[in-house]
């Protein structure tokens, strides 16, 4: 009994260590964002008021009331932005938020509209880098991944990627590089094929095999399909079949499904 | 004296101008057979306007859709125990709606009843109590609106709803783990917000005897900062 009543106030004070860490380097960070802000005080870019009228929001969102209005002419200085409002503040330094497609209608010191970079669908074709998070099923098993990928033309990309398998009698790491073509990519819906190679590490799970860690060769080839959302979002589903090198008589082979978001910039 | 001086800089252009259209510049550029600058040039100069070009250097626009911050309270492991849990998040807001977080947090798990009644041998080791989490998930801002505190003080807040999926590294094993919940965001200042979060996490365990869906409820207090 002693002996437990030792180790758990052991824990706890090196939990209240990781706590007292976690809290000051918080604060520092902090800190050293306040000075920033501060100092982004100095120049914003300012437009001026071409519609009849502008709307202020309190928020960065519908959901916030409105509670000024600026009216044509005026001008008003771009603070920041968040998704898609812009926090601005008016000649008379009233700040509030404004949407986007309000603060499309002004004008800039030069005369012309201020457009906002936007990505398209054709930005979905021709972008060079994506990264995304993929949820599913390998070989019964859960599989979390993330992967980042460049686009070598608008057809072929190289993609790597990093996954966690949970399972019920293993978990496992597994690393994995493939390339990746596309049929036709300027379709929203556009079709992929991928073949790669990586490594696999299965650890059996402790309640129940009593087994080694090991660590094989893989090689897969799949299909997918990425399809185009809004903005710089996609959805992307695929199914992989795994061969995997093990040092056993037979290989193994696993068929995994996964679905999940990914954006490129 | 002025109008010597504005001469001297005058001319001191003209022969630098002059300098290039020496050697290979000659050539290269075909002025070769064009002489020294007119005498002409400088009356020209002289009388240029002195008006002033408006540059216009347009600043960026500060793009803010970033959110970190940390963590703390109270998690409720089941069957060990309700211990201290902290962490730090990290969001990225996709549209006014919608936002994807990332959670990592750290807990200790305490001692089951059987433990205590029992007084036998520990079921886990000091180093397997440890129970740390992430999640990747998504959240959805609902119910937007205004805060009063007091009569005169106005806030932004929001209610969010949140669900994703992750690992769980408890009992000497990882564990697939899914985790939904509600939070409620309290918008302080443009840049820091207070959060109110309550999540369930759940993920399948057998330390106990039989497999079974455990429900670890957690409640926490944060702080972030948009940039």
């Amino acid at each position: 009994m002693s002996e437990r009543n030792i180790t758990t106030i052991h824990s706890t004070r090196r939990s209240i260590k990781y706590l007292l860490i976690a809290v000051v380097t918080f604060v520092t960070l902090i800190t050293t964002a306040i000075p920033e802000i501060a100092q982004a005080a100095e120049e914003y870019r300012t437009v001026s008021v071409a519609d009849p009228y502008l709307e202020m929001h309190t928020g960065p969102g519908r959901g916030y009331p409105k509670f000024y209005v600026v009216d044509r002419g005026e001008n008003i200085d771009i603070i920041k932005r968040r998704t898609d409002w812009f926090l601005v503040r008016a000649a008379n330094g009233k700040e509030g938020w404004v949407d986007r497609q309000q603060m499309e209608r002004t004008l800039q010191a030069v005369g012309s509209n201020l457009s906002f970079a936007k990505a398209t669908q054709e930005d979905f074709t021709n972008a060079k880098w994506e990264a995304g998070i993929l949820a599913g099923d390998f070989g019964g098993a859960n599989i979390v991944s993330l992967y980042g990928g460049y686009s070598i033309n608008s057809n072929l990309s190289i993609e790597a990627w990093g996954s966690q398998i949970l399972g019920n009698f293993s978990n496992g790491w597994m690393a994995s590089v493939n390339v990746v073509h596309e049929m036709w990519p300027d379709w929203r819906l556009s079709p992929l094929f991928t073949l790669g190679t990586g490594v696999l590490r299965t650890s059996p799970k402790s309640t129940i095999v009593q087994g080694e860690d090991r660590t094989d060769q893989v090689a897969h080839v799949g299909l997918g399909l990425r399809a185009y959302v809004t903005r710089r979002f996609l959805l992307r589903a695929e199914f992989k079949s795994y061969v995997v090198f093990t040092s056993r008589d037979e290989n193994e082979e696993v068929e995994e499904w996964k679905v999940g978001f990914a954006f490129f910039f | 004296m002025e109008s010597r001086f504005r001469i001297l800089f005058l001319a001191l252009p003209i022969f630098v101008f002059g300098l290039s259209g020496c050697a290979s510049t000659k050539s290269f550029f075909g002025w070769g057979d064009k002489s020294a600058p007119p005498p002409a040039e400088i009356d020209e100069q002289v009388i240029d306007p002195e008006v002033e070009r408006r540059e216009i250097k347009e600043p960026n626009i500060d793009v803010e859709n970033f959110e970190l911050g940390a963590f703390a309270g109270i998690m409720s492991i089941e069957d060990f125990g309700t211990d201290l849990v902290y962490g730090v998040r990290l969001a990225y807001h996709v549209t006014e709606g919608f936002f994807l977080e990332g959670t990592l947090g750290q807990s200790t798990a305490g001692l089951t009843s059987f433990e205590i009644l029992g007084g036998g041998a520990p079921i886990l080791s000091d180093p397997e109590r440890d129970y740390t989490y992430y999640n990747l998930s998504v959240g959805y801002n609902i119910l937007p609106g205004e805060a009063y505190i007091g009569e005169v003080r106005a806030y932004n807040a929001g209610l969010y709803v949140i669900g994703g999926l992750g690992s769980t590294r408890f009992a000497g094993d990882d564990r697939f783990t899914v985790n939904f919940g509600a939070g409620y965001r309290f918008i302080m200042t443009d840049s820091i917000a207070l959060h109110l979060d309550f999540r369930d996490h759940l993920y399948d365990i057998d330390v106990l005897g039989e497999e079974k869906t455990a429900h670890n409820l957690e409640a926490t207090v944060g702080l972030t900062i948009f940039f």
